[in-house]
């Protein structure tokens, strides 16, 4: 523990002396960009045009999950890509690893334009320091087949309701924990739960019981995105916790679903582009971030992926590409629906009331797997 | 210079030997021994949980976690178990096939058999996994002809015992080829002479050819034993709430949560239960019939 918190001092303080290191402009392109993102981030949609105007070749990698991407930026010394689309699970991992470097967000004019709650958010913003640029996100939504689950549910409960037995379907993934952990923030307030990525072991146990009298009641834990549209659509499963996209690829496909986020809130991902501490190409680096997250740009990637921007006026963009789609995707919605969702950090020992007692992601990981038995 | 090598050699034939074996020796000793022990080094490190760098420290964590911890054990018998009940429904799907093809078909229509057994390893692992959750899901295949027919629905898509038949269907042709390649080898004499003795047909198939085809058995075992042992994809397709392997904690572990050393060492698991498994059938000629 003591040598925990020593770290963590050491890997806060830093990044702040290398604050000088920001670059004041952005310089000529190097010609060539090293790109680590999620599936369908580095569309040719938005990388020709970008290849075009600036010169700058790209070359992509895409990762199968947020620990495939912090072992990627780790690789060869953290010196192989320029920039990578970490989600809130492995944004913090990166900085705290020194993996990413910190940005001067006054190079990125569309930054003024973000959803106020994504422009400085603690996934990517750590003591004031810009380590990651906001860029797209969503929430974790509760998805029901409107023929077999009646009346409409409005709360988490469905999803732990002995009545749904070998219907229910949720992700196969740690960060779960985090679900059950916010409707228990609202359905026991007695345990202090506060943030449901910060957990104490105590917290941590009465979640974990919780998913452990889930899991009788499961279809099955999807591990991917096909696999939830599989077992909603073949009628394996009926109501669950499941991603926008979902609802939309179901609907498109006629099955007759709907989602909400239930009155507890919900959790969201929301992913930041971040540039490496040992950046071969940070010219090209600084132009792909403005290029991206320019409202046309994050129209696009938000229609073609499912998912919401956070540059508040790619809305008109997206309405003229499909009109109805800002609504659709919430990229209008006021700020009091933004407040519903707890978005996405790595969980660290360090809680955010000034204590270190908290559970990290491995205690998660851990935890997560004793659930699925 | 060539012919003084040449005759160095000659003199000295272990020489020659040595070097035809060199090469296929420093690859099995590289690739293969290397790896080996480094993944069982690993297994007694452990991981910054923040930097997620390894630690070159030595610890028994990992294995007092894997003993101590219930989960673990459930994993690592589910898995276990699995591996032995889908081995013993293949012996006895494959046996009475192989018997078929080998002594009662007819020349042609004994290469349509054995190529109807091995067309479907030509088809993608994957292909034939997804085939089997079209077919047992809720709305699919078995339960639309279930209901043409009147009879009840079946649940059982997602669970362990969809594992248990998709497994059994994937393997089923690597017992099928070594217990036909057994039954093969017995003489016809053999057969004509236990009937001669008057042996009745039950007699002649416990006592002749169950025990000559035995080897060819337990060949096919390995196979269907270790495959299972290590798969995890079919556990995570067709898998339910509560089917992880050992190789799905293994997955989980180096991909998800980064721990190589803790992967390692479950991974030791199967490795020490297949040298048994081997130690065993080695007893039983399993590999005089490979």
């Amino acid at each position: 523990m003591r040598v925990f918190v020593k770290s963590i001092a050491l890997a806060v303080s830093l990044p702040i002396a290398a604050q000088a290191q920001t670059p004041t402009a952005i310089g000529p392109g190097e010609g060539a960009l090293n790109v680590v993102a999620w599936e369908g981030y580095a569309q040719d949609d938005w990388v020709k045009p970008f290849e075009q105007q600036t010169g700058c070749k790209v070359h992509h990698k895409y990762a199968g999950s947020s620990d495939e991407m912090v072992a990627l930026m780790r690789q060869g010394g953290g010196g192989l890509y320029d920039v990578v689309s970490a989600s809130g699970d492995a944004s913090l991992r990166l900085i705290f690893g020194h993996n990413v470097a910190p940005l001067n967000i006054s190079l990125i004019p569309a930054w003024k334009d973000f959803i106020p709650d994504l422009q400085s958010p603690a996934f990517n913003t750590v003591k004031g320091e810009h380590y990651g640029v906001s860029y797209e996100w969503g929430p974790n939504i509760l998805l029901w087949n409107t023929e077999k689950i009646t009346p409409a549910p409005t709360s988490w409960a469905a999803i732990y309701d002995p009545a749904h037995t070998g219907q229910i379907t949720v992700p196969d993934n740690a960060i779960q924990i985090a679900d059950a952990a916010l409707y228990l923030s609202k359905t026991k307030p007695e345990l202090g739960i506060t943030d449901p990525f910060e957990l104490t072991q105590p917290q941590m146990d009465a979640v974990v019981d919780l998913l452990k009298q889930q899991k009788p009641l499961l279809k099955k834990y999807w591990s991917l995105a096909s696999d939830a549209v599989d077992l909603f659509r073949n009628g394996d499963a009926s109501i669950g916790a499941a991603w926008p996209y979902m609802t939309n690829t179901l609907r498109d496909s006629g099955a007759k679903v709907a989602e909400t986020i239930p009155k507890e809130g919900a959790t969201g991902w929301a992913d930041s582009w971040m540039i490496s501490a040992h950046a071969p190409h940070p010219n090209c680096a600084y132009e792909w971030i403005n290029f991206v997250t320019a409202p046309h740009v994050q129209a696009q990637q938000a229609l073609s992926f499912g998912e919401t921007p956070a540059n508040t006026k790619a809305c008109a963009e997206m309405d003229r590409i499909t009109p109805g789609s800002c609504a659709k995707y919430h990229a209008d919605a006021p700020q009091a629906y933004f407040r519903q969702i707890s978005f996405w950090k790595t969980p660290v020992r360090a809680c955010g009331n000034g204590q270190s007692n908290c559970l990290d992601y491995s205690a998660w990981q851990q935890a997560w797997q004793l659930v699925k038995g | 210079m060539f012919a003084q090598i040449q005759a160095f050699a000659w003199r000295r034939p272990y020489l020659t030997t040595a070097a035809e074996l060199s090469l296929p020796a420093i690859w099995f000793v590289v690739f293969y021994l290397a790896a080996l022990v480094l993944l069982f080094v690993s297994a007694f490190w452990s991981v910054d949980s923040m930097t997620g760098e390894i630690q070159h420290s030595w610890t028994l964590d990992n294995f007092r976690q894997l003993i101590t911890e219930p989960t673990y054990r459930h994993v690592a018998f589910r898995t276990i178990f699995m591996a032995a009940a889908v081995t013993l429904t293949d012996a006895v799907l494959a046996w009475p096939f192989a018997l078929y093809i080998v002594r009662y078909a007819g020349p042609r229509l004994k290469t349509a058999l054995m190529a109807a057994v091995m067309v479907p390893l030509w088809c993608s692992y994957l292909a034939r996994v997804y085939a089997w959750r079209l077919i047992l899901s809720h709305d699919g295949a078995l339960n639309w002809a279930l209901h043409v027919l009147h009879l009840p629905h079946q649940t059982i898509a997602y669970s362990n015992g969809a594992i248990w038949l998709v497994f059994s269907y994937l393997w089923l042709p690597f017992m099928i080829l070594p217990v036909a390649a057994a039954l093969e080898r017995i003489p016809v004499s053999l057969i004509e002479a236990s009937a001669d003795l008057g042996a009745g047909a039950g007699t002649t198939l416990r006592r002749v050819l169950l025990p000559m085809a035995l080897p060819g058995l337990v060949a096919g075992s390995i196979f269907t034993f270790s495959l299972t042992l290590g798969d995890f994809i079919t556990p995570m397709l067709v898998g339910g709430a509560g089917s992880d392997f050992i190789g799905n904690v293994v997955y989980a572990s180096v991909g998800v949560a980064n721990n190589v050393p803790f992967a390692a060492a479950f991974a030791t698991l199967p490795l020490l239960v297949m040298a048994a498994y081997l130690l065993v059938v080695r007893r039983m000629g399993a590999f005089e019939a490979l």
